[in-house]
């Protein structure tokens, strides 16, 4: 299973390099360590994002609110940036945190409480956190010169070469890899999505652990609304549009099953990665805007063709072994 | 008190629509924009609610989707038709998708103009243009020509590679380039009008051709993301940003230097302007014609060309020296 597991990862790797190669032979400077630093930097928000997604999808829920929560926290902190420009960044940061994980918190009790299908939970739910900005923007835009200095050069600050906006990725993957391997919770993400009865079993609260996995995803996205307005230094209703279909492909894409029960964070960010490569690359490779979207496009039906054609073998190769067994 | 003013609006619309036939004689005009939330458009609104208090028998429903798509404008035209408004103003996402919707509101007897981006001339009886577009076309490419008395590269960063009145002026600006001589322009990338987007395709320009001079970005979107780009890359005073944004939203990047100037017509006038033609053709105090000069209030008259369209006024420059008088305007 990890053995499976580990190639699917490397077969993404190969993948990534060899884009990384097509993208150089026609643009030499996009592989220069700087600019890949700056690829990465780009990323950071959506491998944030991927990695709340992958528990959730892992739990065999998915959250399509993640963008709508991330508009919504950017544009009350920015909010309360500009009412009280002092506030330390901390501070905000912790506003964020918990604002966010309370609009995860909604989702995660309506699926666990009113058991309603997490796809309709998080569409409704999505379509409100984009209606409450309204509401209370009033449909204005905060711009660069209403919001502190010190608010906006948080996430591009530079800390041993990177900025903090890396960084906080870097954590947050290191902090899920120990939440996913070591911890009782993150063993429960995986028996819940991997075969729900045997959890209750196992003396696991099935709509509790995906309740836990929706507050973890909307923690990460209202910390990366913070993040996300401070670099782009706007904040207006439409921040992040569609983004969270981006954030279900890149988990899809890093081999992350729909259906629940299989994914890692190693798939997370490899598929987040791919992504933002080629939202980068595209750019300055010299291809018409109207074949990009095509090309977003294919490189998700590839992944997905890949993922239904690996999950028939896997099926295969358990049955063997278990006929070894006997 | 935004908000009261807002569900005062809301409350007044429900109270007209409940009242129906029974106050027949108020002309309701309905503004529908590419999407709320925009500022530009808020703006417009103002201009419209501003034209309401001056015609006094005027009732303004401004609406529009939520995202800008076509699809969503002909969910807001279905919804005015059942309303029975007496005319729409509309500033559309497509030329010719919302041209069933509004040729069945046309027969229900609902006045219909559109504004800004237009529409098919089958699908409306006149078109409202901000400015004329060969002016615009003109103006932006000026505008980075100003500050490169050398010449040099430019780029355009545009919304969407479908948005109708974008690709109207990067084709103007095409045909005048030749007058500005050492100006370049090497690209035209798309942003989408996401924040994002723009501000990724932004950074690739700078990569892609290391001499750019400047980037003239005609969407309000893309030019603050394109600002914050080159302020990021710290090419500020070597990128200079320009094009079509507001000054609410480019006060902070024009003092920071990464954008000199750039331009805008008024959306308050615009607005203001396209709720009285409105009420003018719904009333029958002008006829949409060839040729026609129908009066639009304080805006003087609007003439209109053999494809029914007028040009409102010329787009107008903002810089350091004036940015912080209309920063709080719109």
């Amino acid at each position: 299973m990890t053995g499976f597991l580990k190639s699917r990862e490397a077969i993404l790797a190969g993948a990534i390099l060899a884009l990384l190669i097509g993208v150089a032979s026609r643009f030499p400077a996009f592989v220069a360590p700087a600019n890949l630093a700056n690829v990465f930097n780009d990323t950071a928000p959506l491998i944030i994002l991927a990695l709340g997604q992958m528990v959730v999808i892992v739990t065999r829920c998915i959250d399509l609110s993640v963008a709508a929560n991330l508009a919504l926290t950017g544009m009350i902190v920015a909010m309360i940036n500009t009412a009280v420009p002092g506030l330390p960044i901390p501070l905000i940061l912790a506003i964020a945190l918990s604002l966010g994980a309370m609009m995860g918190l909604v989702n995660g009790l309506l699926v666990w409480k009113l058991d309603i299908p997490p796809i309709v939970v998080t569409l409704g739910t999505m379509t409100i956190y984009r209606g409450i900005i309204f509401v209370i923007s009033g449909g204005e835009w905060i711009n660069a010169h209403e919001m502190s200095d010190s608010f906006k050069a948080f996430p591009r600050a530079s800390f041993l070469g990177l900025p903090v906006l890396s960084w906080i990725a870097i954590v947050c993957v290191v902090a899920f890899l120990l939440l996913i391997s070591r911890t009782p919770l993150g063993r429960a993400f995986f028996a819940v999505g991997g075969n729900p009865h045997a959890a209750v079993y196992t003396g696991i609260d099935v709509g509790s652990t995906q309740c836990a996995a929706f507050v973890l995803s909307g923690m990460l996205a209202g910390l990366t609304g913070y993040l996300w307005v401070a670099r782009y230094a706007v904040a207006y209703v439409d921040i992040a549009g569609g983004f969270e279909l981006e954030v279900v492909a890149a988990c899809v894409i890093g081999g992350i099953s729909i259906a629940g029960g299989v994914g890692s964070v190693g798939g997370a960010l490899m598929g987040a990665l791919f992504l933002g490569i080629v939202k980068n690359a595209l750019p300055v490779i010299n291809i018409s805007p109207f074949w990009q979207l095509a090309i977003s496009g294919s490189a998700i039906i590839i992944a997905v063709a890949f993922n239904a054609a690996s999950s028939r073998t896997k099926g295969r190769v358990i049955l063997k072994k278990a006929e070894h067994a006997i | 008190m935004k908000f009261l003013n807002k569900l005062l609006a809301a409350t007044a619309v429900a109270a007209v629509c409940m009242a129906g036939p029974a106050q027949a004689e108020t002309k309701r005009i309905a503004l529908v924009v590419k999407a709320l939330g925009i500022g530009f458009f808020e703006a417009a609104a103002e201009g419209a609610k501003e034209a309401a208090a001056e015609l006094g028998d005027v009732e303004v429903i401004y609406t529009g989707p939520t995202d800008t798509t076509a699809e969503g404008q002909i969910e807001v035209i279905n919804a005015l038709i059942a309303q029975k408004v007496d005319a729409i103003a509309i500033s559309a996402n497509d030329t010719d998708a919302l041209v069933p919707a509004l040729k069945k509101a046309m027969q229900r007897g609902i006045t219909v103009i559109s504004w800004d981006s237009g529409v098919a001339a089958e699908g409306r009886q006149l078109h409202l243009n901000p400015s004329s577009n060969p002016l615009i076309g003109n103006m932006i490419i000026k505008l980075a020509a100003d500050h490169l008395p050398d010449g040099g590269d430019v780029a355009v960063l545009s919304a969407s590679a479908t948005a109708t009145n974008q690709n109207i002026w990067i084709e103007e600006m095409t045909k005048v380039q030749d007058n500005y001589p050492g100006i370049n322009v090497v690209a035209t990338v798309y942003g989408d009008d996401l924040a994002d987007k723009s501000y990724r395709e932004a950074q690739g320009l700078m990569q892609t051709y290391p001499d750019l001079k400047a980037i003239i970005a005609p969407t309000s979107v893309g030019i603050v993301a394109a600002a914050q780009a080159v302020s990021d890359a710290e090419k500020v005073g070597q990128v200079n940003v320009t094009g079509l944004g507001l000054p609410s939203e480019m006060a902070g990047h024009v003092h920071s230097g990464a954008s000199k100037s750039f331009a805008i017509w008024n959306p308050i006038d615009l607005g203001y302007s396209a709720t009285v033609l409105a009420y003018n053709l719904a009333t029958g105090v002008a006829e949409a014609k060839a040729g026609a000069e129908i009066p639009m209030g304080r805006m003087g008259t609007l003439t209109l060309d053999d494809n029914s369209e007028g040009a409102m006024a010329d787009p107008f420059v903002y810089d350091a020296s004036n940015v912080d008088d209309f920063k709080d305007i719109f």
